[in-house]
């Protein structure tokens, strides 16, 4: 509960600093008071869109977690496989280790264009981003971390048996899995910031659209309450894979002793 | 006794390296062979040789006569000084490991009455190694005594014709090193092992073994300290009573259970 002090004085001083602003100017877009941001919230929460006929909040934000939930689930499949072949068998980390390396270092949004191109505007070519941006270092996450499972370990299995496959299966998938869930934890950042840029750029749905789209009208009622949901559907996210982890693995979290 | 793993003029090279010289060995079924030496003899190195995680560069090893393939089998067992326990699983399902790998190839697993029996064996297995209140710990929860116990049970379900142990007890504090010396004679009775075990412990090569084996270079070279491997130097059989075999592995193992205070 200590840690909700901080966030609590962050609303306080946003609210004291709009209230000021209010003071001097009623009719201030820059700060906007929680009625404001309620009152412009409630038309796209409840009220369908003249155009569309949707309820604009809840369609931005299916659309969003649709293509945050694809480009997830691509990148966590690709690093589990891709991750542990490299890992565990050298010779496909000879020859394939240098091309994640290299794919790893493009920044992902320089190629943007080349997606649109290639992809068109539509759904595939944001996914791809996402699975550009965070499949590599989750790829080379899941690989060194198979390659550092102690020596001692792969030779027992074999001794009792285990081919490489079987050492592949039961030793180093399951001792994979936490690490690949922290993968996802850290690579949400980054997945967030893809999807969000993709959407800005070209898009017709989408919270990262909705917040670009109505900053022309400097509706910070809008964009503040937007930002506020995405950092809480982080949270959440965060939250649930931290939970699964401890429920699934609880020998990767240091049972106690 | 019959001989069971033989050596014949082994040479383990790395690059210029020599590592191991001109070792030539019988070991006999049911011996108890401890292998001493300074750090760097190539104590190791000879176990991993063995084991087949290291090809030698020269010579031959045969076991029951036959050619021994440079890979890891389960005819050889092996305990290691740590990180020889899957953190994984818990220790009922370290232990039935290794019997699902020999029965189910592909999918690793067992189903129905077959998974009863690999249970059944794998609780016999831990409760002879004192570890049958513990079966359902990971690796984490337990002291490195109760992990060495559990690598112990986990090689020995496989039957191994030779269990090498790679200074097996180092880790350990010495009260609970003699719990694990007397489990260690008890299981090399009852089961009627053949153990070589690599140690730094004199006096646990000669109370344990019943033939000590000292590696070390013969020669030495100041100019090229690395162009003269090791090889064993003393080779003593030590006079002990054989041994006897156990009437009843599984009604002795009730006295002999060590673990009566859970710490080790």
């Amino acid at each position: 509960m200590l840690g909700a002090l901080p966030i609590a004085l962050l609303v306080l001083t946003y609210l004291m600093a709009a209230a000021s602003r209010h003071e001097i100017n009623p009719n201030d877009k820059i700060l906007p008071l929680p009625g404001a941001m309620a009152e412009a919230m409630s038309a796209l929460l409840f009220k369908a869109d003249q155009l569309s006929g949707q309820l604009l909040f809840w369609a931005d934000t299916f659309a969003s977690l649709q293509r945050l939930g694809l480009g997830l689930g691509i990148s966590t499949l690709c690093a589990l496989v891709v991750g542990l072949l490299l890992g565990a068998l050298p010779p496909v980390r000879a020859t394939f280790g240098p091309l994640v390396t290299a794919v790893a270092v493009i920044p992902p949004i320089a190629i943007l264009p080349i997606l649109f191109i290639a992809f068109g505007l539509g759904e595939t070519a944001k996914v791809a981003l996402i699975v550009i941006g965070i499949a590599p270092f989750m790829i080379r996450d899941i690989a060194a971390h198979v390659t550092a499972l102690p020596r001692e370990q792969i030779i027992k299995a074999q001794t009792l048996g285990a081919n490489s496959w079987l050492v592949m299966l039961r030793v180093a998938l399951p001792q994979a899995m936490p690490r690949l869930i922290q993968a996802i934890r850290l690579s949400l950042g980054p997945a967030w910031v893809f999807l969000i840029s993709a959407e800005a750029i070209a898009s017709d749905v989408g919270l990262g659209y909705r917040i670009f789209l109505v900053r022309r009208y400097l509706s910070m009622d809008i964009i503040l309450p937007y930002v506020a949901w995405i950092a809480l559907l982080a949270v959440l996210m965060d939250w649930v894979l931290t939970r699964s982890s401890r429920r699934l693995f609880p020998w990767a979290h240091g049972v106690g002793h | 006794m019959s001989t069971l793993l033989s050596l014949r003029n082994v040479w383990v090279e790395y690059g210029d390296k020599v590592v191991i010289e001109d070792v030539t060995l019988d070991i006999a079924a049911g011996s108890f062979v401890s292998i001493i030496g300074p750090s760097g003899a190539g104590k190791s190195t000879l176990l991993r040789v063995i084991l087949g995680q290291d090809a030698p560069t020269r010579g031959l090893i045969l076991l029951d006569g036959k050619l021994l393939p440079p890979e890891c089998g389960p005819d050889r067992g092996v305990v290691f000084q740590r990180y020889s326990v899957f953190p994984h699983l818990s220790v009922l399902k370290n232990t039935v490991f290794g019997l699902e790998c020999a029965q189910a190839p592909f999918t690793g697993r067992l189903f129905g009455a077959r998974r009863r029996a690999a249970i059944a064996e794998a609780e016999e297995m831990l409760a002879a190694v004192g570890l049958g209140d513990s079966m359902h710990l990971y690796p984490a929860e337990m002291s490195g005594g109760m992990q060495q116990r559990l690598a112990i049970a986990q090689a020995l379900i496989k039957r191994p014709r030779i269990m090498l142990l790679d200074e097996p007890f180092g880790a350990l504090d010495p009260g609970i090193r003699a719990d694990m010396h007397a489990l260690i004679t008890r299981l090399w009775r009852d089961y009627e092992l053949t153990i070589i075990m690599v140690t730094h412990d004199i006096k646990e090569a000669f109370t344990l073994g019943t033939r000590v084996l000292a590696m070390d270079k013969r020669r030495h070279d100041p100019h090229a300290p690395h162009r003269y491997g090791a090889t064993a130097v003393y080779d003593l059989p030590l006079k002990k009573p054989a041994p006897e075999p156990a009437l009843d592995p599984i009604s002795e193992n009730i006295s002999i259970t060590i673990d009566t205070y859970n710490n080790n």
